[in-house]
């Protein structure tokens, strides 16, 4: 199954992921990106990955496990 | 059969495409070609970390040979494209060969408006890494800065020149430079941020004229007054990278004219995106050109399903969104706040590290924009109110409350102490500008 992972000190609190996949990321009070889950399916996939490829700093990367 | 996708301008817009086409399964070809020779890579920090020194620019890169043989995208990188034959489906490059093509990706983006003033030497545009590299290189050097142009990249520029230690002046006409994106009364604060910071503006005034070389620059402006300078840069907006387009045939105006699908008028096969696009906004009902990094992102995704399902057209109907980092302020600008005639701060944009959320809205009580300092979590909430067309009232309502529920930390140190203790701090970055 595909894991999510986050470099939270990368993050920068730009938010792209949370608006284009709010079901998996939001930020915390610190601006600070928040996994909403550990796995996606495979369905799921193609739309976060997108959603991983809108961060402005590359934070955001999923592998496979 | 087998389809081509010839994506043109190798920077975010046309890397992002290329790889979206792949995760909407795009099976067939798809080619990314590039003026630079340089792998593609990103530009914001180009501003700013880069030009701090705090990023090498290996850190910017966006696709990697390994990752572009992965998602099988063909980079021809080191050749523009010099010409497009709508009728012949084909694009013409720079070294003589032409490429086939059933759709092709127009992402050109734009270049940094040239400097009107051309002394021996010493003046900067910054909108390439060798641009960012080369100011770097006379920043290293002792001696004033004078930058031209108080909008994102120069207020950025003078962050970053100032956080080097040099002494820095902003000119612009402008009475507030960041006026023609948050108001003239909301950009009065981003003077006195720079103020803050040390750094001199001269707000209301031109430029005439710049003279001398690197190192011993003059520059006299329209009232009669000259700064000394070492280093000058200039930032006065951007210009599409549209020219190379003059005898397509496509219509042209100052960006590449789309639909509300991404799609050229007259020529549906053709699709442009990111900065160098001037499409159908069917929200707006006009047509928009934006200059932000997350629009090229989102509509090279919207251009890659476009094509990828020809039977399931998207309209491209964004909510703007752009960042700043300038000193210690991360400025966050969602919507389009000068189309209110009211707005309504919440939270302070005042003092060391402020935190604030001001919220325009227009006669009928619509929520238009917002910006941000120092506040993520409000940009989250408020990109997701513009998007469903909330009240002002509401909107002011929520960040309220928000507000009220988790009120503003003090700064962290610039310095961590121990920065393994903290490991939620941000990466060394546009806090330093
Ligand atoms: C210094 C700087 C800082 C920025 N900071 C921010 C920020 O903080 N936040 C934000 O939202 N936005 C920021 N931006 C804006 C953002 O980077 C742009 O909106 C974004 O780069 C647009 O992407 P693009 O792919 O459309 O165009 P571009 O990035 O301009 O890329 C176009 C590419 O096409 C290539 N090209 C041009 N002509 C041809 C041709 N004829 N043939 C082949 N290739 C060609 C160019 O070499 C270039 O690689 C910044 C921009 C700069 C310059
Ligand atoms: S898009 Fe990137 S920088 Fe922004 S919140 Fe998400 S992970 Fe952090």
């Amino acid at each position: 199954m595909p894991v999510l992972k986050a470099d939270f000190a990368a993050c920068q609190g730009y938010a792209n992921c949370v608006d284009a996949a709010p079901t998996v990321y939001d930020i915390d009070d610190d601006g600070i990106v928040v996994l909403l889950r550990e796995t996606i399916t495979d369905e799921e996939r193609p739309r976060i990955e997108e959603a991983a490829r809108s961060c402005p700093v590359s934070a955001l990367t999923i592998e496979d496990e | 059969m087998s389809r081509t996708v010839v994506v043109i301008g190798s920077s975010i817009g046309g890397v992002r495409t290329a790889q979206a086409l792949r995760s909407e399964g795009f099976d067939g070809r798809v080619v990314l070609v590039g003026e630079e020779s340089a792998m593609p890579y990103d530009k914001p920090p180009l501003s700013k970390q880069v030009l701090a020194g705090q990023w090498t620019p290996d850190r910017t890169e966006l696709l990697s040979a390994e990752a572009a043989q992965r998602e099988r995208i063909e980079l021809r990188l080191g050749v523009a494209a010099t010409r497009l034959d709508i009728a012949a489906k084909q694009v013409h490059l720079a070294d003589g060969t032409r490429i086939d093509y059933d759709n092709a990706v127009i992402a050109t983006g734009a270049s940094a408006r040239p400097s009107p003033w051309r002394p021996g030497s010493g003046v900067h545009v910054v909108r390439s890494l060798d641009d960012s590299l080369a100011l770097r290189a006379d920043l290293l050097r002792d001696g004033p800065v004078v930058v031209v142009g108080g909008g994102f990249i120069g207020a950025e520029a003078a962050a970053t020149a100032r956080g080097l230690g040099h002494e820095v002046t902003v000119v612009d006409p402008m009475p507030t430079p960041i006026g023609r994106v948050v108001g003239p009364e909301i950009g009065q604060y981003f003077t006195e941020l720079h103020h803050r910071h040390g750094v001199t503006t001269r707000f209301g005034t031109g430029v005439e004229g710049i003279e001398g070389t690197a190192g011993d620059l003059r520059v006299r402006l329209t009232d009669g007054t000259e700064l000394a300078a070492a280093t000058v840069v200039v930032g006065i907006g951007a210009v599409p990278n549209d020219e190379w387009l003059a005898d397509s045939g496509l219509p042209i105006e100052n960006g590449v004219m789309c639909d509300e699908f991404c799609r050229a008028l007259d020529a549906h096969d053709v699709f442009a995106i990111g900065d160098v696009a001037r499409w159908y906004h069917p929200g707006h009902r006009e047509y928009v050109r934006v200059e932000h990094w997350t629009n090229a992102v989102e509509q090279g995704v919207c251009a890659a399903h476009n094509i990828a399902r020809p039977d399931d057209l998207r309209s491209y109907r964004p909510v703007e969104y752009v960042w700043s980092d300038q000193y210690d302020w991360k400025v966050q600008i969602v919507g389009r706040p000068t189309r209110g005639t009211r707005h309504e701060v919440v939270g302070g944009l005042t003092g060391v590290k402020p935190r604030a959320a001001v919220l325009y809205t227009d006669e009928d009580g619509h929520l238009l924009g917002v910006v941000t300092v120092n506040w993520p979590k409000a940009l989250v909430q408020c990109r997701r109110l513009v998007t469903d067309h909330a009240s002002f009232d509401e909107a002011l309502e929520r960040v309220t409350t928000l507000d009220a529920s988790s009120p503003p930390r003090p700064p962290r140190p610039a310095v961590p102490a121990a920065p393994e203790a903290l490991p939620a701090a941000p990466a060394a970055g546009g806090d330093h500008g």
